[in-house]
Order: structure tokens, then sequence, then C-alpha cells
């Protein structure tokens, strides 16, 4: 396999080949997180910028974890939001980080096209970590891979996302990744959170409103985080009320297909959108998902920063 | 260039045999022992040593696998992405007397980079090292303690092994490098 990619900024475009040979990767690395030293040396010497410019807990350490496995040397630094301003600071920023000669960026910026606008202006490579309501690359191959281990296939398996589809990155890259490897998708959530243009930007996706008919075909479930600060601004009227009808329940589950491999990319509003019991319970992947996203971000540094580029 | 055959599957047998030989006379048995190979060939071949001392000895001996590609030196100068295969060593290496297994010991560098990953999974007692054919031009201070054959073979020539786990056929073959493009 020969790599073509410099940067990874979203899963749109990426092949399926390309993808699978990802995931293959990251089954190795998944292999060296159990041994006694859990840490490789193939990227010494390498350094790994983290910059991020929203809050970030799981990620931004996934991401620093991810790096120290493979040996390189991390550094980073986050920002509150509020006061960063795209434009001129993150010219800036550009500047100083072609001035430091890191070898690779990991961006979490607010902004749509954060990611692609440092990388096309440095010679490091540029990870996308989350731009705005745009894409979240390594969230969607974390699912993917987590998925993988439970379904042989992809191939006209129905996935199902629910909850606030306008603001989720990680819905949008979920779509752009499982439909590349041949899922069929629908979309569910209240109207208000699914953004009219929608059927225009994913011809092939259906939009259901009523989570409970969805429920007997799916094969994957994937529940996103309810932003609770959007409470309140009219979306949806109250948590309660999308509580009853989103929140994936045990009641739920018993429509559901046995063996559904229900995902939430987290942190979990536990009760909102998830019941507890479900979240820990034999369909849940969620704490498989974490462990993915530490061996799916080793393989994507590994393969952006150790491969010779083809021009 | 044509290949020249230098070994045919019942020599690289007899290979096998003696090389078992010689791993339990040098450790005074099979106690404790455990073969890692070095995929993809090392691992077939550990996995051959290990049913002759089963015959020889009537003992299981684990064997292990490693992929080195995360401990090379050279990844920089790799054409293609190498594909990560799986390292698998099912045991603790901790006291155990490991025998290293490949096919081919050229540069040592191969070897380099499996020592530092064994020992990446524990402290074993003694690492010794089994090839089928020995190379010199040794670029590291790296020697074989069982070898099946020394082949003297110039930088130039190309030495292959090919099992039939690995390859579909079997044999060691020499030929002369193509010419260098352009």
């Amino acid at each position: 396999m020969t790599w073509t990619h410099k940067n990874l900024l979203g899963l749109e475009g990426l092949s399926r080949e390309e993808i699978t040979f990802i995931l293959d990767t990251a089954e190795r690395f998944h292999e060296v997180l159990d041994r006694p030293i859990p840490l490789v040396p193939v990227l010494r010497g390498k350094t790994i910028l983290n910059m991020f410019y929203e809050p970030s807990t799981r990620t931004a350490t996934s991401f620093a974890m991810a790096a120290k496995r493979l040996s390189a040397d991390v550094v980073g630094f986050s920002k509150a939001s509020s006061s960063v301003k795209k434009g001129e600071t993150l010219l800036d920023t550009v500047r100083t980080i072609e001035s430091m000669r890191v070898d690779g960026v990991v961006i979490r910026h607010s902004c749509p096209g954060a990611a692609r606008f440092i990388a096309q202006r440095i010679d490091a490579f540029v990870i996308n970590a989350g731009d705005g309501a745009h894409e979240h690359p390594t969230q969607g191959l974390l699912d993917l891979f987590a998925a993988r281990k439970r379904l042989e296939s992809f191939e006209g398996r129905h996935l199902v996302v629910v909850g606030d589809i306008t603001n989720s990155r990680v819905a949008r890259s979920a779509i752009y990744g499982f439909s590349t490897m041949g899922a069929e998708i629908t979309v569910c959530g209240p109207a208000t959170l699914i953004p009219p243009h929608f059927k225009k930007a994913f011809p092939n996706v259906s939009i259901e409103t009523d989570f409970d008919r969805l429920l007997a075909d799916a094969d994957m479930i994937m529940m996103l985080r309810l932003q609770l600060e959007r409470q309140g601004k009219g979306l949806f009227p109250s948590i309660r009320e999308y509580r009853k009808l989103y929140c994936m329940t045990t009641e739920r589950m018993k429509k559901a297909k046995p063996d559904v491999v229900v995902m939430h990319p987290g942190p979990m509003n536990r009760g909102i959108e998830i019941e507890p019991a479900v979240a820990d319970g034999p369909n849940s992947v969620v704490l498989a998902q974490v462990r993915a996203g530490v061996a799916v971000r080793m393989a994507v540094l590994y393969i952006l920063a150790g491969g010779e580029l083809e021009h | 260039m044509p290949e020249r055959q230098l070994a045919d599957a019942v020599e690289i047998n007899r290979m096998i045999t003696r090389i078992a030989t010689q791993i339990i006379e040098h450790n005074k048995g099979s106690e404790n022992l455990a073969l890692v190979g070095i995929v993809r060939r090392g691992d077939a071949l550990a996995k051959r040593l290990a049913a002759e001392i089963k015959r020889l000895e009537g003992r299981d001996v684990p064997v292990g696998a490693i992929d080195i590609t995360l401990y090379r030196d050279d990844l920089q100068l790799a054409a293609e992405m190498p594909i990560v295969q799986a390292t698998s060593i099912p045991f603790d290496v901790t006291g155990k007397i490991i025998v290293l297994v490949d096919d081919v010991l050229y540069t040592g560098r191969t070897v380099r980079a499996a020592l530092t990953e064994i020992l990446d999974f524990g402290r074993p007692k003694i690492i010794q090292l089994a090839v089928l054919v020995d190379r010199i031009h040794r670029e590291l201070p790296i020697g074989a303690d069982f070898t099946g054959r020394k082949i003297p073979a110039s930088t130039s020539e190309i030495v292959d092994v090919f099992l039939e786990e690995t390859d579909e056929r079997e044999g060691i073959f020499i030929k002369k490098k193509e010419p260098e493009e352009g």
C-alpha cells in the first residue's frame, strides 16, 4: 500500500482501501497496548505538537498517549476558545510552528476548516482533531475500529446516528467513514437538530425523526452527546422530552437486534441520551471505543510520519 | 538474471534437524526453552524447529512471533509503507532461554531490532540466534549461535530463502541484483 496523503483532515475522500489500511495498522498497535512495556521506538526523534483551541480531555489525552506510545516527543498547548480569533492568530501560530520545526501537528479548533488552513501553510503533517461541526476523522476511525470488532463487515449493515446532527462533527465523520465502508446510514433526531440542507449534502443518508421506527433494523446505533448548553434555545422543548423520544433505554434495547452495537463518543450524559444500564451493558462498545482511540491515533501518526510520500 | 539453487527442501529439512539437535545439545535439553521467529519466514522456521524438538525431546516448546517493523532503523528509507504484521509472544519471556529464529542473517540490523523488541517484553535469561543462512557482511557486532549454512555471497547478489508455508515453493537461491534503473 502506498500512502499518498500528507495530512488527515477528514474521512471525506478517503477510499475504502485507505480506511482499511489504517484500521489494519491500528490492530497491530492495539496489540502493542497489551505489552508489558506498551511502547515502540518507531517515531523516536519526531516531535508532535498538540494544539487544542477548544477544551478537550479525552481526545487531547488520547493523542498525547498515542504519540508517547510511539516514542515521539509531544509538546502542546490548549487555549480557551473564547480569546482566540482565527485569521491573524492562526497565522501567527503557523509561523510559530514553522520556526519550532515540528514533524506533525494535531489541531482542534472551533472553526471548520482550521486544520486545512494550517495544513496548506506548513511542511509538517496535520491531523484534524475536530474542526467545528465539520469533521473529527480519528473519532470516525475509532468508531469503525470498535464496531468492526463486533461485525465482520460493514457491507449492507445499517448505522443509525441519533442526536444533534447539526452540530456534530462526530456524525459527519461517521457518515463519511461508514458509508465508504459500505454501511447504510440513517440520521435521527428532532427536526430542529437536523440541518435543512442535509438531504442535499448527503443524498444517500436517510432522515427519520421517530427513533422507535429504526430500532428493529439497526445493526449499529450511535448515540451523540446532547450538548446541554443548547437547551433553552428553542431547539427542543425540554430535556425530559428529548429523553422520552431519543434516549437509548433498556426498553428500546428490547426492540433492537440482540447483537446491535451501541456506540457513544463520550462524554456521556447518562440518563439523557443513554441509560446507564445500556451504556454499561453487553451491547455497548463505549470503553472499547476509548481504547481503540489510542490504537487508531497511533496508526495515523505512524502512517503520516513514517512512510515516504508519493509525490 | 537466472537464479541458482543452493539447497532444496530435503537439504533444508536436514539443516533444521541439525539446528534443533544443536539447540538441545547446547542448552543441555529443552527445558525452559522458547522459540521466537521473526515474521514471516523466521516464524515458519521456528514452528518447524519446535516440531523437530518435540520429536526429539517429546516436549512442547512455546513458540512466538515478532514483527520488527516498529523497531526498524530505516523506516524513512522504505519506499513503500511496510505493513505492520502481528507480534504475538503468548508466554512470559522473563527467565527463559529464547532462541531467536530468522531465515537469513545479513547486516544484523533485523536481529538488533528483534533483540530490542524482545527486551520490551521482559528479561530473558539468555537470547540465542538460529538462522538458516549466514551471509556474513555484518554491519553490527552480531553473530549466530546456530547456522544452517554459511553463504559468503557478495553484496551485489541476493540470497533468497523460500519456504512452503510462505512462498509455496522451497529452497535457497542466489541471483545477481538487477542493475539499478535510471
